[in-house]
Parts: C-alpha cells; structure tokens; sequence
C-alpha cells in the first residue's frame, strides 16, 4: 500500500463582504441581539500600564478612506504576556487583549483605547518592541490582511525588532509606526493603514 | 513534544487579493508583496472565549430575533466541526455567523436591496466549537441576492463564516455555499479562489441523516483552519 499523508487543507477565504456588520458589530449594522458585542473592551479595567487611544483610516489605492472596514487587534499586556496559555505569562483580571472595531459610515475613521503593550519575548530570545497586531477584513479584501503597529516613542526598541529588521526597504519600515501626540492630556496614537500606493502599509504573510 | 508555529499558510488554495472581476478587489488589494514573518508569540496565541462571552440562543437564528413567530423560510440546520490541517478537532473556538433572510435581503441599514425585510429574523448567530470541535446553528437557508459589480451578479446563497482557532495565525473568514446550487459557477466571489477543490471545500453537503423529520433540513459544513507544528528536537520559537 503506498504511503500517504494525513493532513487537510485549509478552508480558503472569502471576503467579510459589505454586510460584516451584521455578523460581528450587529450594533452598527442598526440592531440590537447580543446581550454584548464582543471586542469592545480590550484591556479591561484592573490592566497596568498607560492607557493610550489609537486611531486611524484604512485607504484605498484612490486615497480615499475605506468606510465599510472591521479591524481586529491582538495585543501583550504592559509586561509583554498576551492572554493566552502559550501567552508568556499571568494577565490582570479581565485582560483580553483582543479587539474589534469598525470604521465610521460617513468618515472612515475608527479608534479604540487601550492600555499600551510591553516588549514581548521574539524568536531566539530576541525581544520584540511593544506593538499591537492587526487583523483587517472588508468588501473586496480577499483573505484577511495582518500587519503590526508600533509606536514612534519607542525608537531604540523599534530599531533592535527583528520584524521592523525585516522589512529589507528602510522607508517602508515607517509605514508601520504610529505617531504618538496627545490630547486632553491623553496619548493618542495615529495609525493610518494604507492598501496601495507609494507608502503601502507592510503587511505580513504570518 | 511542544506545538511550535503554524504551517505555512498554501497561498496556491487562497484567494489573491487582487482579482479584476472582482472589482472592488482593484483598490482594495496591496500592490507589494507580503512579507513573510516566522511566527512568534504574537501570531501562535490569540483571544480565548468562554461561554460567559455568549448565551445560548445565539445560535438559534429562527428564535435570537424573532418576537412574533418564526421567520419566513426554508427551515435549515448548518452543523459540522472546527479541524486543523492535522486533522485534529479545533474545541472551545468562536463561530460566528451572518446571511441574508430567505428574501435575500440583509438587515443592515445599507443594504438597498428590494428583497422584504423579515421582522422575524436578525441573520446573526455565534456559537462555541465543543470539545469535539463541534458546531450547530439553525437558520433559514438564505436567498440568493443581486448585487453591483458586472450589471448582472447574483450571489448564490451563502452564509458568512468568522472562525477564531486558538491563534491569531488561524482567523479566518469564509462563506458557505449550498451543494446544488447553479450560481456558484457563476459568482465572482467565489471565482476569486484558483483552486476548484478549494472552492468544493466552501460547498456544505446535503445531510439527510441530520434533518429534523418534518421540520429542519440539514447541510454539513466542517472547517479546516490551519495546522501547527510540533517540535520533536528543539523549540526554535521561544529559542534562548
Ligand atoms: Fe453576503
């Protein structure tokens, strides 16, 4: 009998659609079913560390903001252990790490606060710079896109990170960096994602 | 043995993401190529759900929205189990689900399409993968719908599939198509994936054995998310 080998194929993709909000933010499609929406709250409220607001615009290859796009982010608390058996470490009480976030309808804009990842042990014993991960899906994105965002007031970490090393051209490695400004007192971050054009955002084939 | 990272995704079974007849791919899709990034604690985790996160009707798509009876249409039951690539069952996973009524019209407050509204039917549901890797949902089958792209597209049905595993590396989104139906061929969408086994893949099965006599139809529907790695000599992954 000849060998064979026993493994099955992954099920292929297929786009989130226009209609996602349906799915996975029921809320914004215009109705209520869940007792609760899930992805609203990341960090929960017992987490250490900064507590920091992201936003940004997903843009299409025409420079205008994708307005019908969910996003979701996977992130280490502040001591870099993400809230997962294989997560490297405890997490407080309520930490997640996990988030979902849809844009506005009018403007294309979407935010979400959290609390501000630490480094996190890479491959090799090399230490990652605190980033967030992200996971983006709409109408005409065939399989998810993944990227990681990191933060500009992280310059000597951001420098040493194996992944931002990666990246072989050295002007897209600043598509990846979010500028840290504040308001109100309040850090917030800006993360533009951008689909096309000359300052494509990296994305990684994970 | 200690499970180590994911396999390489098989981007020959796995849509491009640029694809002109699908045409709202064209602006969408990102012109340089993915960097390909080994996995590290970031990608081999992900978010952990419970049965606090849901309640148990949400699987229930004829009973989770309806106020005053059933929903209008052919009562159906989609079930099947969360693999990976290693054949092994994927327990405790997130499903989450979203169609189109039986009129082929979605309750989303941007959906124009002339199909009627029922007031008895949301077209969202969730679920938890058992330790089995399980799944259930009862639903009505949805309608086929138009929509822009050539002038004359039509959707087959289909069912929208969000599927977690236990890694970030693992999410993915799908649809579930329907064994028999003449407008798969046809569909851009479902043309985007070059592979037609791949496409064989999305279309659940006619399942006699599990219908409800005299009440529910069923489709069999299993998914395959990716498989991991298990390091018999050294564990490169965390290194040190
Ligand atoms: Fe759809």
């Amino acid at each position: 009998m000849p060998q064979k080998l026993e493994y099955l194929r992954e099920t292929a993709s297929q786009t989130a659609g226009p209609f996602v909000h349906i799915g996975l933010a029921p809320g914004a499609a215009g109705f209520d079913i869940y007792r609760e929406e899930l992805g609203h709250d990341i960090a929960g409220p017992n987490a250490q560390g900064e507590r920091i607001r992201v936003e940004g615009q997903v843009i299409d290859g025409t420079g205008s903001p994708v307005k019908d796009v969910l996003l979701e982010v996977w992130q280490a608390n502040a001591a870099g252990c993400y809230a997962h058996p294989e997560g490297g470490g405890p997490v407080e009480e309520g930490f997640r790490g996990w988030g979902r976030v849809i844009t506005d309808f009018e403007t294309g804009e979407w935010g979400f606060d959290t609390v501000k990842p630490g480094a996190a042990m890479g491959r090799g014993g090399r230490m990652m710079a605190p980033h967030l991960n992200f996971w983006i899906v709409a109408r005409g994105i065939n399989i998810g896109l993944n990227t990681r965002m990191y933060f500009s007031d992280e310059d000597a970490a951001n420098a040493a990170d194996p992944t931002i090393n990666l990246i072989e051209w050295e002007r897209r490695r600043a598509t990846l960096i979010a500028a840290r400004a504040e308001r109100d007192g309040a850090p917030v971050y800006r993360f533009d994602i951008r689909l096309q054009g000359d300052d494509e955002t990296v994305f990684f084939d994970i | 043995m200690k499970p180590a990272e994911y396999y390489q995704r098989d981007r020959t079974l796995q849509p491009p993401a640029l694809v002109p007849d699908y045409k709202t791919s064209v602006a969408r899709s990102p012109r340089y190529s993915l960097i390909s990034l080994e996995n590290s604690i970031s990608e081999i985790t992900g978010p952990v759900f419970g049965h606090n996160d849901i309640d148990p009707v949400d699987n229930d798509l004829l009973r989770n929205y309806a106020t005053a009876g059933d929903p209008v249409g052919e009562r159906i039951i989609v079930h099947g189990r969360v693999l990976d690539e290693n054949t092994r069952p994927v327990p405790d996973t997130l499903v989450e689900i979203w169609q189109a009524n039986a009129s082929g019209r979605y309750r989303h407050r941007k959906d124009q399409y002339l199909g009627a509204l029922d007031p008895n039917f949301g077209g969202c549901g969730r679920t938890l993968t058992d330790a089995n890797g399980y799944y259930v949902f009862r639903t009505v089958k949805p309608g086929a719908y138009p929509w822009r792209n050539w002038v004359n597209n039509w959707r087959p049905a289909h069912i929208h599939f969000s599927v977690f595993g236990s890694g970030f590396a693992q999410r993915l989104i799908t649809q579930l198509y329907f064994e028999g139906d003449p407008l798969i061929p046809h569909c851009p969408i479902v043309k985007t994936i070059p592979d037609p086994d791949a496409i064989e893949q999305l279309i659940a099965k006619l399942d006699l054995n599990a219908t409800v006599p005299l009440d529910s139809i069923a489709y069999k529907f299993d998914i395959v998310l990716r498989g991991r790695r298990s390091t018999l000599f050294e564990n490169r992954l965390e290194g040190n």
